[in-house]
């Protein structure tokens, strides 16, 4: 592999282009990801509005958040999303990865097909399961039809987050089988045939050699799936609504950032300062993994 | 030769039968065949079933029973009906226009800006690249859910809130793109551009001439997250466009829905019309799919 830094025989050339390269992207980077977020956190301090630029008004915003019961349910609500979404996006792609593994005939088909979700907007995988979990959608009809009869998935408040979390998992199941079929793939034979010679049956063999092969990539799967999940939006938006279902008691955390900031008569302020606390959770929850996974393995 | 003969007539079909190996090329046993066709099947219908059922809604007429209990999975009388009635009821060509504006240009831009900047990071040296290289780590880090109230007032104060402009720009050149060339650039042997320098081709040369021929694989891959991604979009349309003309596909569903809730067919037939191109782009392109999966967890 080639060293990180060039030759210096190289290295004589016009002296703008290097920026001239790097200047589309740094430009882009800096107006729209770097600023905006320099400017969420000083507005978080501010009471400025869309059309009002607003004063500093200290942590008042944050005092406000304490006391604003809206919060604490998107705070409750996107924090249940990690406690329901990432044990299920953790283990289940790992059993349809070793399903998909074994190269039989059809497979590659079948791995594909497994993807078809993550391929989809959002916006359709949410509208195609409103449409199946509605009062009489298939979901329903299949239920009456074996005598169960018909639930409210999208009317209760709870069965309704329910819902999203299972659809938040359906779409993911594809994504993350993909990273751990590349995981599986540098397990050693070796270790499994060992384990099978020992007399280990397929259950011991995947407790004591496969999870521990992939544990690297569990964690990996954890990290990525709890952020993506305390950050949801667009399942639960669809499936309960713009104002959250049943008296907003869905509404989660970006979901009110969506709401009080947006529009002509948007709080940036008070937006501004939610979204500091959904960063503040995010990075709080990568380093929480990290750490996890660091004790464990000490 | 007469052994041989009566032998491999009697070997063959079980041979055939039970030839099917897993990775370490031992044989799979035929009752774990079955029960694993059996499981994939069963995944399968989890997977792919609600899209088909969605499709099937949109191929029902109106006379045809969609609620049934028991369901019936097949429209008795296909018809292309709803699709000429959800063009009808809102501009959906118009929005599938909008999106493949919006997604094109974030393909070339992420591709054009991601190449340049890569290039940049991994071959030229110059004072401040390792400032210029935290940048983009630093921006992959940021949270898009959290700037999102930022990036709309940023827009506005530019004037392009409202446009396809805006809804494109802050995803124009992505910094994990960025970091992906970057280090495809970086695995690439540097000799084969220090002979091309020694023969005197300049800076554009090497890089349009020998590196980025080099990096396809990895450009492809940020071509179809690219175009992925914006078709995909919602969040980020959603709060930058205000105006039913400018849609895009998903916003334009997300209203289909909130104004014809009870038309299903309506609904079924706008979300086939969004998906269909993607899943064919998928059908056509999908090791790049795959490889796109890997480096961007790896990296991500």
């Amino acid at each position: 592999m080639a060293t990180p830094t060039a030759p210096s025989r190289v290295r004589r050339q016009l002296p703008t282009s290097p920026w001239l390269f790097a200047a589309p992207g740094l430009l882009i980077t800096g107006a729209f990801v770097l600023h905006p977020f320099v400017s969420t956190v000083v507005n978080s301090f501010t009471d400025r509005r869309t059309l009002i630029p607003g004063h500093f008004v200290g942590l008042a915003n944050f005092r406000e958040l304490l006391h604003d019961d809206m919060f604490w349910t998107g705070l409750r609500n996107s924090t249940l999303y990690i406690v329901g979404v990432v044990p299920a996006l953790v283990i289940l792609p790992l059993l349809l990865a070793l399903l998909v593994q074994k190269n039989i005939p059809g497979i590659t088909f079948f791995r594909s097909a497994f993807y078809t979700p993550v391929v989809a907007s959002i916006v359709v995988v949410g509208l195609i399961w409103v449409w199946l979990l509605d009062e009489r959608g298939l979901v329903n009809s299949l239920l009456e039809t074996v005598g169960i009869g018909r639930v409210g998935f999208l009317s209760d408040q709870w069965l309704l987050l329910l819902s999203a979390m299972a659809v938040t998992v359906w779409k993911g199941l594809g994504y993350y089988m993909i990273i751990y079929l590349a995981a599986l793939a540098n397990v050693p034979r070796e270790l499994h045939e060992a384990a099978a010679v020992d007399g280990a049956g397929p259950v011991r063999r995947f407790l004591d050699v496969t999870v521990p092969a992939v544990r690297p990539t569990m964690v990996l799967v954890a990290a990525l799936s709890s952020v993506a999940a305390f950050k949801v939006f667009s399942e639960v938006y669809l499936m309960a609504g713009p104002s959250g279902g049943p008296a907003g008691e869905d509404t989660t955390l970006v979901m009110l950032v969506q709401r009080t900031g947006t529009g002509l008569t948007g709080r940036v302020g008070y937006a501004s300062a939610l979204s500091v606390v959904v960063f503040v959770v995010t990075v709080a929850l990568m380093l929480l993994v990290l750490r996890a996974d660091r004790k464990e393995e000490s | 030769m007469s052994v041989l003969e009566k032998v491999r007539p009697r070997q063959e079909p079980v041979v055939r039968e039970l030839r099917v190996t897993d990775e370490h090329g031992r044989r799979v046993r035929v009752w774990e065949l079955v029960l694993r066709y059996a499981l994939l099947l069963a995944v399968l219908a989890l997977t792919v079933g609600p899209f088909l059922w969605q499709l099937s809604t949109s191929l029902k007429g109106p006379t045809e029973d969609i609620f049934g209990s028991p369901p019936e999975f097949l429209p008795s009388h296909p018809t292309l009906h709803n699709y000429e009635r959800v063009a009808d009821t809102i501009p959906v060509w118009d929005y599938a226009l909008n999106s493949l504006k919006v997604a094109s240009a974030s393909v070339v831009t992420n591709c054009v800006g991601s190449a340049l900047a890569g290039y940049a990071l991994a071959r030229l040296r110059y004072r401040g690249r390792g400032v210029a290289t935290l940048v983009f780590v630093l921006a992959m880090l940021v949270p898009v859910e959290g700037i999102i109230i930022a990036q709309f007032t940023t827009m506005r104060e530019l004037g392009l809130n409202n446009t396809l402009i805006g809804v494109v720009l802050p995803g124009s050149i992505g910094a994990m793109n960025v970091l992906l060339m970057r280090n495809a650039f970086r695995n690439l042997p540097y000799e084969i551009e220090e002979a091309a320098y020694v023969d005197g081709a300049n800076v554009w040369q090497r890089f349009w001439r020998i590196a980025l021929p080099s990096v396809k694989g990895t450009l492809a891959v940020v071509a179809i997250f690219a175009f992925m991604g914006a078709w995909d979009d919602f969040l980020w349309p959603l709060i930058v466009l205000s105006d039913p003309d400018k849609f895009t596909l998903t916003i334009g569903l997300n209203y289909l829905h909130g104004t014809f809730a009870n038309d299903e067919r309506l609904v079924a037939a706008g979300t086939v019309i969004a998906v269909a191109p993607l899943i064919a782009l998928f059908a056509c392109l999908q090791r790049y799919f795959f490889r796109g999966v890997g480096e961007g967890a790896v990296k991500g």
